[in-house]
């Protein structure tokens, strides 16, 4: 520069550098204090654990009895019931999720995008017992009168088969689903929105259609953030206690049909914990927040290869 | 909140009027099933003491039992006894025993929902084998003989429990293991079980609207839950044979015939207890109370309110749907409060 600042100046300068200072440490440990949580959690965990994981050993994530009287745990069929019911809301929530984000933010009137984003956002902040309690009395109903067409054309295969009491599964699934579409709305529409107008002008002047615009230019460009936002949805519906246990039926049994009653990890440990008594069946129940943070980790982790794996090849 | 604001003023008033009396504050935490019987009590018992403060936290039974072992509370409450291993656990913790208090009782009773059927009469053979799964039908021969005026339907029966771990199911399959030895081998008694069949309803009000929506169904719920939302339930056989359906009087008329053979730390399951007039699926709820209480202002607090709670505080309890404690076990307990220390 062209000349050394004056002494005033320079200390103002030295000031708003021992600032930087100062705010790199607080973000910092802002940042730690993530670490920290996390790391005590699981350290929590892992300790409170130690009994279960003791008598039991690899074969608890194994074995598919639960019997507090008999002193036996085994985490099977909740794993199975926590992986099928968020499987399930992916499956249905994905689809319904990413094409109203992209409705919403690239072809919808603006009127009509603003009004829907708030309600979506509303929708965000229901109480998931309000979902559990819309499951029972408006949904489940409504798969009543689905089951046939169900039974009818897919009853072929072992999904659709079984007695179906109203609370399973399916309707576990459809509940999360419900429940996770708002996130990834209101999450895919930020990042779509944020995609450079000059990547859509560019497109478009070279002839691309707006339909082609959208979806070969816009969406591999926001590609990224669209699966973060399926990922705070799939946590979401993992974790998700109350609306699950008011319409999963509480069943800690393997059942390849969607209409039987099944069980997932967080249901089991609202439901039971309060009334664990003894030393081991606490602990049981401990080490089956730890195979849910585990569960948690493992397919996170999943998807992130398979994320990077398939944005390589739409990069190229 | 307006209501609380003026409590505590009235609280500020009296504690400024008292000449600086000393405010005790009596700390219990357990069973969820008595929690609105306490919680008057408590509270009729704080106006006419107004410096005695009760705080009850209704965590459930398992956790009362946790709480008073651990010291953090001066009170437990549970639906059940605790068991040998437990009050060894609490000696060797605590340094003192543990004493029982029954306070009131309650019932559970078998709701259904069968299409054109209003009244429905069990056996405990029916009961025992609807929850094993081995009736299967509501037109087994089991149930038809038992209620010869009833259509009952050709169509498979749902069986509803409780998902949560709670003192209902604990009096529910406490009852079945002792009419049935297989249920008694095969499941056990405890507040979860691992059910043979059924589907889970969270709470008396998960398996009521379980059992609302699915036709053909039959579960359990506490008998206020039952009357106070006008519930059909049926009627249970006792041990004499006679079939009775469950309300305040059966209740305490099991109550009355254990009365007798009590045990004198009143841990005592009352379910299949004999009499004519006896509902087989009672249960009384416990205060769990150490039997040394260092302080010694609230060793007085707590002996008067056992006291009262059980001679004017029984008073308070039908009103709530309640079923009082009978005489004999009322006059026992008042001697056995002289074991605290």
């Amino acid at each position: 520069m062209k000349a050394r600042p004056s002494g005033r100046a320079q200390s103002f300068q030295q000031r708003l550098r021992s600032g930087d200072d100062l705010a790199y440490l607080v973000t910092f440990a802002a940042a730690l204090s993530i670490l920290a949580i996390t790391g005590l959690l699981v350290y929590q965990l892992y300790i409170n654990s130690a009994l279960s994981r003791h008598k039991f050993g690899w074969a608890f994530l194994t074995t598919r009895t639960w019997d507090p009287v008999a002193e036996q745990f085994g985490a099977l069929p909740f794993i199975y019931g926590t992986v099928v019911t968020s499987g399930l809301a992916l499956l249905i929530g994905i689809p319904l999720g990413v094409g109203a984000a992209i409705f919403l933010a690239e072809l919808a009137p603006p009127k009509i995008s603003s009004a829907l984003t708030f309600l979506i956002e509303l929708l965000a902040a229901v109480p998931s017992v309000i979902f559990g309690l819309l499951g029972v009395f408006v949904l489940i109903p409504a798969l009543r009168t689905l089951e046939e067409p169900l039974r009818k054309t897919l009853g072929w295969t072992p999904l659709f088969t079984g007695p179906f009491y109203g609370v399973s599964l399916l309707s576990a699934g459809v509940v999360l689903a419900v429940m996770i579409i708002p996130f990834i709305i209101s999450i895919s529409r930020e990042v779509i929105l944020s995609v450079p107008n000059e990547q859509r002008e560019a497109a478009l002047a070279l002839g691309a259609t707006r339909w082609e615009t959208t979806w070969d230019v816009v969406i591999p460009y926001a590609y990224k953030g669209i699966t973060g936002s399926i990922f705070l949805a799939l946590a979401r519906s993992l974790g998700e206690t109350m609306a699950v246990t008011m319409v999963v039926g509480n069943d800690p049994k393997i059942n390849t049909s969607l209409f039987a009653p099944g069980y997932s990890i967080a249901a089991v440990i609202a439901n039971e914990f309060t009334e664990a008594t003894g030393d081991l069946y606490p602990s049981a129940l401990i080490e089956l927040g730890l195979v849910l943070f585990a569960l948690t980790i493992v397919i996170n982790g999943a998807a992130r290869i398979l994320v990077a794996t398939t944005t390589q090849r739409a990069g190229s | 909140m307006t209501r609380t604001i003026f409590r505590a003023a009235i609280g500020v008033a009296l504690f400024a009027g008292s000449t600086f009396a000393q405010q005790l504050l009596i700390n219990g935490a357990g069973a969820t099933f008595p929690y609105p019987m306490y919680s008057k009590w408590f509270d009729a018992y704080h106006k006419a003491n107004p410096n005695l403060n009760f705080n009850y936290q209704s965590i459930g039974s398992g956790g009362g039992i946790k709480q008073i072992t651990e010291g953090t509370v001066d009170f437990g409450a549970s639906d059940g006894p605790m068991t040998d291993e437990q009050i060894a656990a609490y000696k060797a913790k605590r340094g003192n025993n543990i004493l029982h208090f029954p306070t009131v009782l309650g019932a559970v009773v078998p709701t259904f929902n069968v299409p054109g059927v209003t009244e429905l009469n069990f056996t405990a053979d029916a009961l025992a084998g609807i929850f094993l799964g081995k009736i299967t039908k509501w037109n087994d021969a089991e149930l038809t003989k038992a209620n010869p005026g009833a259509k009952l339907p050709n169509a498979p029966i749902v069986v509803v429990h409780r998902s949560d771990g709670s003192g209902t199911t604990y009096v529910w399959v406490d009852y079945l293991a002792k009419i049935s030895p297989e249920w008694k081998s095969k499941v056990g008694t405890a507040t979860s079980v691992n059910w043979p069949v059924g589907l889970g309803g969270k709470g008396n009000e998960g398996v009521a609207g379980q059992i609302k929506q699915t036709p053909n169904s039959v579960g359990y719920v506490e008998l206020i839950y039952a009357v106070q939302n006008k519930m059909a339930y049926g009627k249970v056989k006792n041990a004499s044979g006679a079939y009775v359906q469950a309300s305040l009087a059966s209740v305490t008329a099991a109550a009355a015939k254990a009365a007798k053979t009590m045990p004198e730390d009143f841990r005592v399951s009352i379910t299949n207890a004999e009499g004519k007039d006896v509902y087989p699926i009672s249960s009384f709820t416990w205060l769990l109370v150490p039997d040394k209480i260092a302080d010694g202002a609230k060793k007085k607090a707590m002996t008067d309110f056992l006291k009262w709670m059980l001679t004017g505080g029984q008073g308070l309890t039908e009103a709530l749907d309640y079923a009082k404690l009978p005489k004999p076990v009322v006059d026992k307990e008042l001697k056995a409060i002289a074991k605290i220390q």
